[in-house]
């Protein structure tokens, strides 16, 4: 089959199977997650040919493969269209590489997630958590997990999700780009809210789609404005000399900005709200409301890594003006570290890798802003394998605990907050195992993890170019990674159990750890392609072929940066140092009340959401009923309107009692009737009935009309 | 055959108001008789304007399918059809919609018959609007839309439809009293309502009239014109009529209002403003792009503070519609130019696609206030186990009227935005504050019905659902609805040809 045409393919099953689901598989759990399971197998395997058939292309940045259709008629003459298509260069081809591999395992882990082949749970219903069921085994009672009672429903909107994810990688322009950005969008606000009946998970799906959608209307602007400004939006007619010369010298007239600057800022805003950045970065914690798999989805594999994934395929456009990639590096170094220091006092397992998320796409962000392209997308790549790996490991910690929680019966025990576990590693070993191999890729452990390799390439760009302060911000913030990563690797499986439900944890079923072994295989491995080719010892044993690959996505090919020891021994002394004080502090902790690090500041995440409900939500909610609706509609509006009817009514009053009564009715209606009557009256004594005395009147008229005529005319 | 190919228009034209006459004389007591009957009479119209469609030359420059009638010869008034890009799409709209609003008012059993005649002769009226070509003609049928529309209103509507159908009656003829004396002027002055002569003439017209310059005449004659159809859109501050008509009216009422009633005025935008008063409308394009976004800006606020399901609904017109004059305020200050077209194009296709979606959710509400007798959003809460199919439509159509990507509405405020924001650059951003709050009402309404702990008084007794599930009639008034949205969502081409063919030559 010709590449095009598979690229074409590989975003459709997922979409089939959503509708396929929705609209015919729905009641058969079985048949809808082989379906959905299907379908994301289905499109991996084409992302695996392309991907194949893109390393066997020389000059693959210069030669990428596209395919367009005309798509709106939107021109002057009848023949003109407004093109959409698929492109897929180095960037997009690794992109699609990682894209792939997760979803396909997040799929599959999901099956076993929703306790597929379990029974009904005794008391479940839709839209909440499945509670459990009682069966009957030799002839004891004993509770197990239930299956969740939505099944069906989760794979179809996985499936949406997955449509949007592929559309997002392979568009070769800024408007099917936007396209999937938003179904992703629609599905995080489902997924997240997918138990939609607790208060909370509803809260966080709205909270999630408002604060991406306030991006996402900055965006809108970024592409309307790229779009009259050159006329397209197909990155590659974008991304030639000439346009980007025109957009980099046209003033925007907007902050001394050149078109491109602003433009690029619009952009970035969008990648702000999806990549949860500061200072829109609030709804990515509260979206663990959502189940696991969700999570990972969103949270690694596909939807936060678009946000970046749109800056590095706006990098030729944005990297143009100084002051937009200045904000871009500021934001990004500084949403690195700030999330660093909310980790640390997390005691949700989920929320710890949350705002750890938040900080691994602060490095990114910054990365761009320094101009180090290749090293963002490689911490994009690794850091969506190790990241999927420890949501999908948490999930599977929360799975056990849940057994524990299940076979004890206390409900009150959180199965996500890591002061109820300690001593898994014993309980849940390929969970142990596979978790701290992507928490060391996480810290960057040295040489042998993918983080290491990525993170030391952002550092040493960084230092490379004299970014002092990006370098120092970062490796503080890397330095805060390894320590809470470590103390939550110590708290979860280390030591002893502290509860009963952790004493009865259990290893899940192999549809959970077989996705957690492929994503170990990669967090580790994934860092080999980028080594450094002036590595001491390592460097050179395996050519650095991602910098070679994905920097030819750029016209001009962008130099490795020269090799230092400086930053190398930072990362080295973060991630270790990091890692070693994590275990050191937290191997004698047993409560929450011993762990010094529970900050009340940092525990309430700086009071971020305090301070925007009370600058933004209320206000704007208050403005939207008290101002617009009850004072304006209803008070201006229709009161000035409602004073018509009293004013039209006292007119026509006025007009009724002193003109139409007085003056018609008085005077001439009843006064002419009145005067007629008198007249008659006065007239009835000439009416005697005798001919004499007509005759006279007769004589005397005739003589006066005579006399008045001959008066006026004659004389 | 011959007299079908020769009298398209017309057919579509008065067989509404024929079939009206015919149940007039239909024996009474039989309500299925009257439902069916309208709706089989009802979807005629919708089958020949297909044929129309089919046969439409895109490519072809000016008005087809013409016919002309003589009518009121004495003042130079003819009974003038006839249809281009433009009108087209409309009239397709509303015979896609009275169909789906007469199955959707089945569930009526109040004096079904008079219901039934009144609907039919609105669709005459609406239709009536949309091809005619004569001024004259317009003004009428313009009014006749109006008086079935007023006893709908006030004869099948909930409890405050006394205030809310003499509130729209008096607007609308408030306004229409302008556009009256408008089309008066025009008549006297060029001895003919022909409404191609007219725009021929007076867009170049600079003759003094009775002493007053030109401009100054054409300035208060566009103000009026202005006015009447600002009302009709509603544009702000003339939309307090519109919450109320459409939260007041029965579901089949909302969804015409809604989805053709509205079109009538923005119609009037562009057949009559635009072409007859280009000066004009570039001079005073300003003053349009502020009331249009304080539609889009005010009227998603309005609508995010309503309790009430319906009202909320009706209140995201106002901020739809905001999209359409955006458009046509770019279009008027930058007439010809490649960015006025993609403006115009997509404040089109708004048209069109909000007739579906609104329609669409102005059905949904009324099928949950079927069932429940109440649109507060308070009263209800977690209803989503209890009607899952129904939950379903309700967010596909909220999708739509949010304006999601891959659906319809997106695909024509994109055009907005991208036509206006080199025209009108700020306030096509102030405008982004409306279009952010849209995602906040739309999601307030899909949280406060379907989502959240149910509420217990809709709760399952007795093993059987207080609340039932949407029933086939309803999914079948939902179902072409629904596919059309998600067809101009990702296949827009088929329409978008017809729009942009007819907007590059008219404007």
């Amino acid at each position: 089959m010709a590449t095009e045409l598979l690229i074409w393919l590989i975003p459709l099953p997922p979409v089939l199977a959503f509708f396929l689901i929705v609209l015919l598989t729905n009641r058969n759990k079985a048949l809808s997650h082989t379906v959905g399971v299907g379908a994301a197998f289905l499109s991996w395997l084409g992302s695996m040919v392309v991907f194949v058939r893109a390393l066997g292309v020389e000059h693959l940045g210069e030669h990428p493969f596209v395919s367009s259709v005309t798509w709106l008629p939107l021109g002057e003459t009848t023949d003109t269209y407004f093109d959409i298509g698929i492109l897929v260069d180095p960037t997009g081809a690794a992109v699609l590489f990682f894209v792939a591999w997760t979803i396909f395992m997040i799929f599959l882990y999901s099956v076993g997630y929703q306790n597929f082949g379990q029974p009904k749970g005794d008391h479940d219903q839709a839209g909440l958590p499945p509670h459990g069921a009682t069966v009957e085994e030799h002839g004891h009672r004993h509770r197990v997990p239930s299956v969740e009672p939505m099944y069906s429903r989760f794979f179809a909107f996985l499936g949406l999700f997955a449509f949007g994810m592929y559309v997002l990688v392979l568009s070769d322009n800024l408007l099917t780009l936007f396209v999937g950005w938003e179904i992703m969008g629609l599905c995080s606000y489902l997924l997240i809210g997918f138990w939609y009946a607790k208060p909370s998970a509803r809260e966080a799906g709205v909270k999630a789609f408002m604060t991406t959608r306030v991006g996402d209307v900055f965006m809108l602007l970024g592409v309307a404005y790229l779009y009259s400004a050159t006329g397209t939006l197909s990155f590659r007619e974008i991304f030639t000399e000439g346009v980007l010369h025109t957009l980099a010298t046209v003033p925007s007239g907007v902050l001394g900005l050149s078109a491109a600057g602003l433009i690029g800022l619009l952009l970035f805003i969008g990648a702000v709200g999806k990549s949860a950045q500061f200072p829109l970065h609030v709804w990515l914690p509260d979206a663990m409301e959502g189940p696991t798999p969700v999570s990972a989805m969103i949270h690694a594999a596909t939807m936060v890594s678009a946000g970046v994934y749109l800056v590095i395929r706006m990098f030729p456009l944005i990297s143009l003006d100084p002051t937009t990639m200045a904000i871009v590096a500021f934001i990004g170094a500084f949403t690195a570290l700030f999330s660093a220091t909310i980790a640390v006092a997390q005691n949700d397992i989920k929320r710890v890798l949350a705002y750890s998320t938040i900080s691994q796409l602060g490095f990114m962000i910054a990365a761009l802003g320094i101009g180090a392209y290749v090293a963002a997308a490689f911490h994009l790549i690794t850091h969506a394998f190790f990241k999927a790996l420890l949501f999908l490991g948490s999930g599977s910690v929360i799975h056990g605990m849940e057994h524990g929680v299940l076979h004890t019966g206390d409900h009150k025990v959180d199965p996500q907050d890591m002061f109820n576990m300690g001593g898994l590693r014993k309980k849940m070993p390929i969970t142990f195992w596979t978790f701290l191999i992507g928490g060391f890729a996480l810290s960057g452990f040295p040489v042998l993890t993918a983080g290491f390799w990525s993170k030391d390439e952002i550092l040493a760009d960084a230092f490379g170019h004299g970014h002092w302060a990006v370098f120092i911000t970062l490796a503080v913030a890397a330095f805060l990674t390894a320590f809470y990563t470590m103390r939550q690797i110590t708290l979860t499986f280390l030591g002893e159990p502290r509860t009963k439900e952790a004493e009865h944890a259990q290893e899940t079923p192999w549809t959970m750890t077989v996705p957690l072994v492929v994503l170990a295989f990669f967090a580790v491995t994934a860092g080999w392609v980028g080594i450094p080719e002036h590595f001491p010892a390592l460097g050179g044993l395996i050519p650095n072929w991602f910098h070679e690959f994905v920097g030819g996505t750029l016209a001009e090919h962008p130099e490795a940066v020269e090799f230092s020891i400086w930053p190398l021994l930072t990362s080295l002394f973060v991630a270790l140092g990091g890692l070693g004080l994590g275990w050191l502090v937290y191997r004698n902790v047993k409560t929450p009340a011993e762990d010094r690090l529970q900050i009340p500041v940092l525990k309430n995440k700086y009071y971020f959401d305090e301070i925007y409900d009370y600058l933004f939500v209320k206000p704007a909610y208050w403005f939207a009923e008290t101002v617009i609706y009850k004072f304006m509609d209803q008070g201006v509006i229709d009161g000035f309107l409602h004073s018509f009817g009293p004013v039209t009514d006292r007119f026509g009053s006025a007009i009724r009692n002193y003109f139409d009564l007085p003056v018609i009715n008085r005077f001439f209606g009843d006064g002419s009737a009145n005067v007629t009557y008198w007249f008659g009256g006065k007239l009835r004594v000439v009416q005697t009935g005798r001919i004499q005395q007509y005759l006279m009147f007769a004589l005397v008229v005739f003589i006066a009309v005579g006399a008045a005529l001959y008066f006026f005319l004659l004389a | 055959m011959n007299f079908i190919d020769t009298h398209l228009l017309s057919l579509i034209l008065f067989v509404p108001a024929l079939a009206a006459v015919i149940i007039l004389f239909l024996p009474n007591g039989e309500n299925r008789v009257f439902r069916w009957f309208a709706f089989g009479a009802s979807f005629i119209p919708f089958v020949l304007s297909l044929l129309v469609w089919f046969r439409f030359d895109a490519n072809q420059s000016g008005f087809q399918f013409e016919e002309i009638y003589v009518w009121y010869e004495a003042i130079g008034s003819s009974l003038h059809l006839g249809v281009d890009g433009l009108s087209l799409t409309m009239v397709l709209l509303t015979t896609i919609l009275t169909p789906l609003s007469i199955l959707a008012s089945f569930s009526i059993t109040d004096r079904v018959k008079a219901y039934m005649i009144l609907f039919l002769l609105l669709e005459t009226g609406m239709l009536g609007v949309f091809m005619a070509l004569d001024l004259l003609i317009f003004f009428v049928f313009w009014e006749v839309g109006l008086v079935p529309m007023y006893f709908l209103i006030n004869q099948w509507g909930s409890a405050n439809r006394n205030y809310a159908s003499l509130k729209f009656l008096i607007y609308t003829m408030g306004g229409s009293l302008g556009l009256l004396l408008g089309i008066q002027l025009l008549g006297v002055l060029f001895n003919t309502y022909d409404l191609q002569i007219i725009t021929a003439q007076w867009s170049t017209y600079t003759e003094d009239i009775a002493g007053i310059p030109a401009s100054t005449f054409k300035t208060v004659a566009f103000w009026a014109f202005v006015i009447a159809f600002a009302i009709k859109v509603p544009v702000w501050p003339f939309h307090t009529w519109l919450p109320d008509a459409h939260t007041e009216a029965p579901t089949a009422g909302s969804m015409i209002l809604a989805g053709v009633l509205l079109k009538l005025g923005a119609y009037g935008f562009l057949r009559l403003i635009l072409p007859l008063y280009p000066e004009q409308a570039r001079v005073f394009a300003g003053a349009l792009a502020v009331l249009a976004t304080a539609a889009i800006v005010f009227g998603a606020f309005a609508s995010y503070a309503q309790t009430d399901f319906k009202r909320l609904v009706a209140y995201s017109s106002v901020n739809h519609m905001g999209f359409v004059v955006l458009g046509i305020a770019a279009a008027g200050l930058a007439s010809g130019t490649p960015d006025a077209h993609i403006a115009l194009n997509g404040a089109i296709l708004q048209m069109f696609n909000h007739g579906l979606s609104a329609a669409g959710m102005f059905f949904l509400v009324g099928v949950i206030y079927e069932r429940t007798h109440t649109r507060n959003l308070n009263e209800f809460g977690g209803l989503f186990p209890l009607v899952p199919v129904y939950g379903g439509i309700l967010i596909f159509t909220s999708m739509a009227s949010l304006g999601l990507p891959g659906l319809n509405g997106f695909v024509s405020e994109f055009l907005v935005v991208r036509g206006a924001w080199p025209i009108l650059p700020v306030y096509t951003a102030i405008a982004m504050l409306g279009l952010l709050f849209t995602g906040a009402y739309i999601l307030k309404g899909i949280k406060m019905v379907l989502h959240g702990p149910l509420n217990e008084h809709w709760a399952p007794a007795g093993g059987e659902h207080k609340l039932t599930e949407i029933n086939t009639r309803e999914i079948l008034v939902m179902v072409p609805l629904m596919a059309l949205i998600l067809w101009i969502g990702i296949w827009p081409a088929w329409i978008l040809d017809v729009i942009n063919k007819a907007v590059v030559r008219l404007f």
